[in-house]
């Protein structure tokens, strides 16, 4: 699976700031926690940034329904109980007086929330599996009562 | 300051799911054209009741479609004609809906009843005189420290429980999250959903031995030898004692399923006194409909009963109670010769033996969609979707009210219960 940095080679670097992130790198973390996709990225569409567009693609594509962090929803065993987004350590530090008590989510930052009655990911490079000093939390998967959380 | 302005904010957007009885207040939904296209936080069984029926329910008479006003006047024919008419449901209407159903029922002298009659009724009349100690979902989020499921499976029946209030939540006296600050056992007889995230901490005990496990974990927490009939090791029963006595604050979640196992609930009133001698618990029963603890609590307010009453036709004062006002003692001995049937869908909910007499007698349901039931009567009035279409009033399981506003306006073809029996009893 491609890293962050193997995604931020093939961006145009210019930190131009037109998909919203204040830098290149940022878009390119974004992109691995498919909170963005490529389309995102106006200067990539150009031309001469064609081969680097379809690259780009190809290396998303496959993790498609994986994070980087690995994390995979099966959205038909999730039935929206919240008892991840309660549980989730990040979420509580996040959101302490939201998911943290049990309420409905009030910040963006938070990893996990239930619309529509099934859990969705965001912020995925916040998880504590991710990056360099990632480690073994288990806090979602534990927590759920069907299983419907897995990393791969 | 701006931070708190903005949950404020935040709190006047948010709704209510009238999806069972925990009624979570912190449901945002994205409407389109008078329809829900997007529900969040909401779980899944509350998002099936907030986006609607499948089959909504048409108004008919005898099978044939007519106008609203035209089944409400054969409504009030039926009822007008019924010697002794007999008034169901209303487990999913509010507190407004229910009083003018106490009303109606006075008015015509019906046998009313709800569905508590043969499900949580008899923890709820303890609890309100005050034979077992409840408390408050918020303090069981604040304060718990050991919570007990027993014969309940939240994950499947009131999927928010454990994160929105028992488990994991973080709460003024519990901070350090449930993994430090929560103990979560489980009593059931089988592997539930929710015995699973209890892990080591689930006791699964033989069908209908629930009265024997009490009894022996009774004489645990008073320092005797704990004896059950069945294969169980009996160590168990002293470490689970010993959880409890250290609860700084317990709680107890009963469910149906130790509900139907009792001949009656001094077994658990027994527990719970024993509890109180040695610890500190609450119980708060699991109610399924979103209001029925608020049934259970307009006809108590008004007659000193919970359910199973009688009212004479005309007469103010006068209300009879007892089991053969019950909806199955009703049906079984056929005492009722018409029925109005309000949110319930008893042909299937109830075994066919007891529910057939409905077949002989003319039934009207009001609801707003179709059911089983509604398409064997001789009467359906479609009503608002309470909690979505039309708003009010309910109790929660542990008898906090919540109010809660329309989220979507439907035109008058789809009148609330509450409006519906205003209208019958006019007609009358
Ligand atoms: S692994 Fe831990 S940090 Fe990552 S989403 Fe799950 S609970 Fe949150
Ligand atoms: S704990 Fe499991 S079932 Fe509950 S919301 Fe999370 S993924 Fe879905
Ligand atoms: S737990 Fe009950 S009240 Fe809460 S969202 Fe689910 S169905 Fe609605």
């Amino acid at each position: 699976m491609a890293n962050a940095m193997e995604i931020y080679q093939l961006l145009p670097k210019t930190n131009c700031k037109e998909c919203g992130k204040s830098t290149c790198m940022a878009f390119a973390v974004s992109l691995l926690s498919r909170e963005l996709t490529v389309d995102d990225c106006p200067p990539l569409k150009e031309d001469k940034f064609k081969s680097n567009y379809d690259k780009l693609s190809d290396m998303i594509a496959p993790a498609q329904g994986a994070s980087e962090s690995g994390m995979v929803v099966h959205e038909d065993k999730c039935f929206g109980c919240g008892n991840c987004v309660v549980a989730c350590p990040v979420n509580v530090a996040d959101d302490p007086h939201g998911a943290g008590i049990g309420r409905a989510p009030t910040s963006d930052k938070v990893i996990l929330r239930v619309k529509d009655g099934i859990v969705r990911t965001s912020n995925v490079q916040e998880c504590r599996r991710f990056g360099k000093d990632k480690i073994l939390c288990n806090g979602c998967i534990v927590t759920c009562p069907t299983e419907a959380i897995e990393f791969v | 300051m701006k931070r708190q302005s903005m949950v404020i904010l935040l709190n006047e957007n948010y709704h209510v799911c009238t999806g069972c009885a925990l009624l979570c207040d912190d449901i945002e939904v994205i409407t389109d054209n008078k329809k829900i296209t997007e529900v969040k936080t909401a779980c899944r069984k509350g998002v099936s009741r907030m986006k609607g029926c499948n089959e909504p329910m048409s108004p008919t008479v005898d099978g044939q479609q007519v106008d609203i006003d035209v089944a409400i006047a054969e409504a009030a024919n039926i009822l007008k004609n019924a010697k002794s008419p007999l008034i169901f449901g209303l487990g999913n209407s509010t507190d407004g809906a229910q009083i003018k159903a106490i009303e109606l029922a006075k008015q015509i002298g019906a046998v009313l009843d709800d569905t508590s009659s043969f499900c949580q009724g008899p923890t709820i009349e303890a609890i309100f005189n005050n034979r077992i100690r409840s408390c408050t979902l918020d303090d069981v989020r604040n304060r718990a420290d050991v919570i007990v499921y027993w014969g309940a499976d939240p994950s499947n029946s009131h999927p928010r429980h454990l994160s929105k209030f028992s488990y994991f939540p973080r709460g003024q006296e519990r901070q350090r999250g449930w993994e430090e600050d929560r103990t979560m056992i489980t009593i059931d007889i089988r592997k539930s959903h929710t015995a699973k995230i209890s892990g080591d901490k689930s006791y699964q005990i033989p069908l209908r031995m629930d009265a024997e496990f009490i009894d022996a974990l009774i004489d645990a927490l008073s320092g005797k030898v704990p004896k059950v009939s069945f294969e169980f090791d009996t160590k168990r029963i002293l470490e689970l004692a010993n959880i409890l006595k250290k609860a700084k604050f317990g709680t107890i979640f009963v469910g149906l399923g130790l509900i139907y196992s009792l001949d009656d609930i001094e077994p658990v009133v027994r527990l719970m006194d024993k509890l109180n001698e040695v610890s500190n618990f609450h119980l708060i029963p699991m109610v399924g409909h979103y209001n029925m603890r608020g049934f259970n609590q307009n006809l108590f307010n008004k007659t000193g009963y919970l359910n199973r009453v009688k009212f004479e036709k005309g007469n103010n004062i006068d209300v009879q109670h007892g089991a053969e006002f019950s909806i199955i003692e009703s049906l079984n001995n056929k005492t009722v010769d018409a029925a109005l049937v309000i949110g319930n869908d008893p042909l299937s909910s109830l075994p066919l033996t007891v529910a057939k007499h409905l077949l002989d007698i003319p039934v009207i349901t009001i609801d707003p969609c179709e059911t089983f039931t509604s398409r064997k009567v001789k009467v359906t009035i479609p009503s608002a979707l309470s909690g979505v279409e039309c708003g009010g009033s309910a109790i929660r399981m542990d008898g906090e009210e919540v109010k809660f506003e329309p989220i979507i306006q439907v035109g008058s073809n789809r009148p609330s219960d509450e409006e519906i029996l205003i209208r019958i009893m006019e007609a009358l």
